[in-house]
């Protein structure tokens, strides 16, 4: 498969608008973004001839786009699934048991960490921390962070996918967002007067 | 225990509305313009006499930074640059800020930005946090189309713009040059200091960074007064502070509360406690991967705040607590810490790239015991080699929490030599 790439009209709209942030000159600083834009229109996936799209864009050397979209982590320089499994395993997430969601899933999928499922469904990639921690352990799948899990719900959110839903994100236990489980011990009495 | 009343984010959880009208209700916006017309001298004043110290993790007088800006626009523009890069593994409270109370963050760009005499605000959102990011990037379309921003922002007749910048997974861009530099389009790769931001920053123009909380509690302390923030926490460590509580404890949760509070009763009145009770800690990593882990013993009575655990050789950091009970394997969570590190150095300073999987190798053996005893002073020595001698604090973010685990648990390490060699021993025989 030859590899190419355009910006499709809507997404050279939006590269334009994120461009006109920056100062005159500075379009460089749009660099992150664009790769953003267009590795989604690229099935999740930042090829050569993306970088050379994103280069031409922001009349940038192709090896200085190469260089950042080698640089970040979620510059995805190799194909990866429908679905971008990201486990983070760093320290807060590994106490609370993250292993058992890396396991359950590796033997659900058949997959390990830096693998994609003959169905090109799944894509499982080992994260550092992703900012969350009060919600451990986190798997983020593509944009969303799926939190509070288990090994047995995430094959629960890995079957759900599979079959063309997609859970809510969030916490996966009845729990409002990082408040303590059970319901915040604070905030409880405000009457939103103006101070 | 901090009151209702005294919380600043006041939709931490994000139990009402995040929108412009629901943070209008709770009293954002309200009479921003007066403060503008105060001045920035005032602004900067009523700051310093807060006591707000930086939220993101050094603890700088967040007023006397920004007095650092020139006092006059010569010819390079003034920016402010928002730090939501939050990616320090136990810290998760600007997350909340972003998602649930980001017009507080808005309103903050404004006034914080005014009183350095920028019209530009860059917020520097971590790419993880894809939801996030649209959530302030809706407040921010809020507050344009509310006239809040824009030519003529409030009505002060001062011209104001937000944007919202994302990233793409990188720690290091949490570091206030790196994310300059990323910001422009690059690497994130610290830059050489001097010269500092103030001097020359984003584009080479005078520049101030500021942590996400630091910026988004400008306007209520402006509001309410400095006197009011000040009266919460000790001397030097005024103020209310969001602080995180993850690992094991029985309802891991974010929560405001005053500064100071003692790291127990935080725990056991927001956190539920330690799972199996407070006897059941065996250490805490008091404010982010960055700080050296305390003991049981440090834990029982310590207060969070800045001087406190400096006192205790640590830091209150971003006021992120990794709680560990007793079932944990102590030298295999740091190990994990040092992966962290080594994963996210830059690699630009040779001690930290060489020296971050030099430690996690050696702490991944020390993990199962296959090391020598004598190898402990050798990593300790290392970790100050380290420390001190990279161009950004990664490197010594990277050495402190392995100088807390030989300071605290050295006899844990040389147990699990000794018995390591002694089954091998066994197994010969």
């Amino acid at each position: 498969m030859s590899d190419t790439f355009e910006f499709s009209p809507e997404n050279r709209t939006l590269a334009e608008s994120i461009m006109a942030k920056y100062p005159a000159g500075r379009q460089a600083s749009a660099v992150l973004a664009l790769l953003d834009i267009a590795q989604r229109q690229n099935d999740n996936f930042a090829s050569g001839a993306v970088i050379e799209a994103v280069a031409t864009m922001l009349d940038m050397p192709r090896i200085r786009v190469a260089e950042v979209a080698s640089f970040y982590t979620m510059i995805n320089t190799e194909a990866v699934g429908k679905y971008l499994l990201q486990f983070c395993t760093t320290t807060p997430c590994w106490l609370r048991d993250s292993a058992d969601v890396v396991d359950a899933t590796e033997k659900h999928l058949g997959i390990t960490f830096g693998e994609t499922t003959e169905d090109g469904l799944f894509t499982m990639r080992e994260v550092e921390c992703l900012g969350a921690c009060v919600n451990a352990p986190i798997v983020q799948i593509n944009d969303d962070m799926y939190e509070d899990l288990t090994g047995p719900r995430m094959v629960e959110v890995l079957d759900a996918l599979r079959a063309g839903d997609v859970p809510p994100h969030g916490p996966q236990i009845d729990r409002q967002t990082s408040a303590p489980v059970g319901g915040p011990t604070v905030l409880t009495n405000l009457d939103f007067a103006k101070s | 225990m901090l009151q209702d009343k005294d919380r600043i984010f006041t939709n931490l959880y994000g139990l009402n509305d995040p929108g412009l009208a629901g943070a209008q209700a709770r009293g954002d916006w309200d009479g921003t313009k007066a403060i503008i017309e105060m001045g920035r001298d005032w602004i900067i004043e009523e700051m310093k006499s807060s006591g707000l110290r930086g939220r993101g993790g050094a603890g700088f007088p967040s007023g006397l930074k920004w007095s650092f800006m020139p006092k006059e626009v010569g010819d390079r523009p003034h920016y402010l640059v928002v730090n939501a890069d939050e990616s320090e593994p136990g810290t998760c409270k600007d997350r909340d800020i972003l998602r649930h109370d980001p017009h507080k963050l808005v309103e903050g760009c404004l006034v914080a930005g005014f009183a350095m005499n920028a019209h530009a605000a860059y917020v520097y959102v971590r790419g993880e946090f894809y939801n996030e990011a649209a959530s302030l990037q809706r407040a921010v379309d809020e507050a344009y189309e509310a006239k809040l921003l824009g030519p003529d922002a409030c009505g002060s007749g001062w011209a104001f713009d937000v944007y919202v910048h994302r990233g793409a997974g990188a720690y290091i861009c949490g570091e206030e040059t790196a994310l300059l530099e990323s910001l422009e389009g690059k690497k994130g790769q610290p830059r050489l200091k001097p010269p500092f931001p103030a001097m020359s920053g984003l584009y080479g123009c005078p520049t101030t960074v500021n942590n996400v909380e630091t910026i988004a509690v400008a306007p209520t302390i402006l509001r309410r007064g400095a006197d009011w923030f000040s009266s919460f926490g000790r001397e030097n460590n005024h103020g209310t502070k969001v602080f995180c509580i993850s690992g094991h404890v029985n309802e891991p949760c974010n929560v405001e509360e005053a500064m100071s509070i003692p790291m127990k009763e935080l725990i056991e009145k927001h956190a539920g406690g330690i799972r199996g009770g407070w006897d059941n800690l065996l250490a805490v990593i008091p404010g982010g991967s960055s700080t050296p882990m305390l003991p049981k013993h440090i834990c029982d009575d310590v207060l969070m705040d800045f001087d406190a655990l400096k006192e205790h050789r640590t830091g209150l950091g971003t006021a992120g607590l990794i709680v560990m009970d007793k079932s944990t394997d102590i030298i295999k969570a740091i190990a994990r810490l040092a992966y962290f590190y080594k994963h996210e150095s830059c690699g630009q300073c040779t001690p930290c790239r060489e020296g971050t999987g030099w430690m996690w190798r050696v702490l991944e053996r020390m993990a199962r015991g296959e090391a020598e005893i004598s190898e402990i002073d050798m990593l300790l020595q290392v970790s100050h080699q380290i420390e001190g001698h990279t161009i950004c604090a990664l490197g010594d973010g990277a050495a402190w929490p392995v100088q807390g685990l030989i300071r605290h648990f050295r006899d844990e390490i040389e147990a699990r030599i000794v018995g390591r060699k002694s089954v091998a021993v066994a197994a010969a025989e």
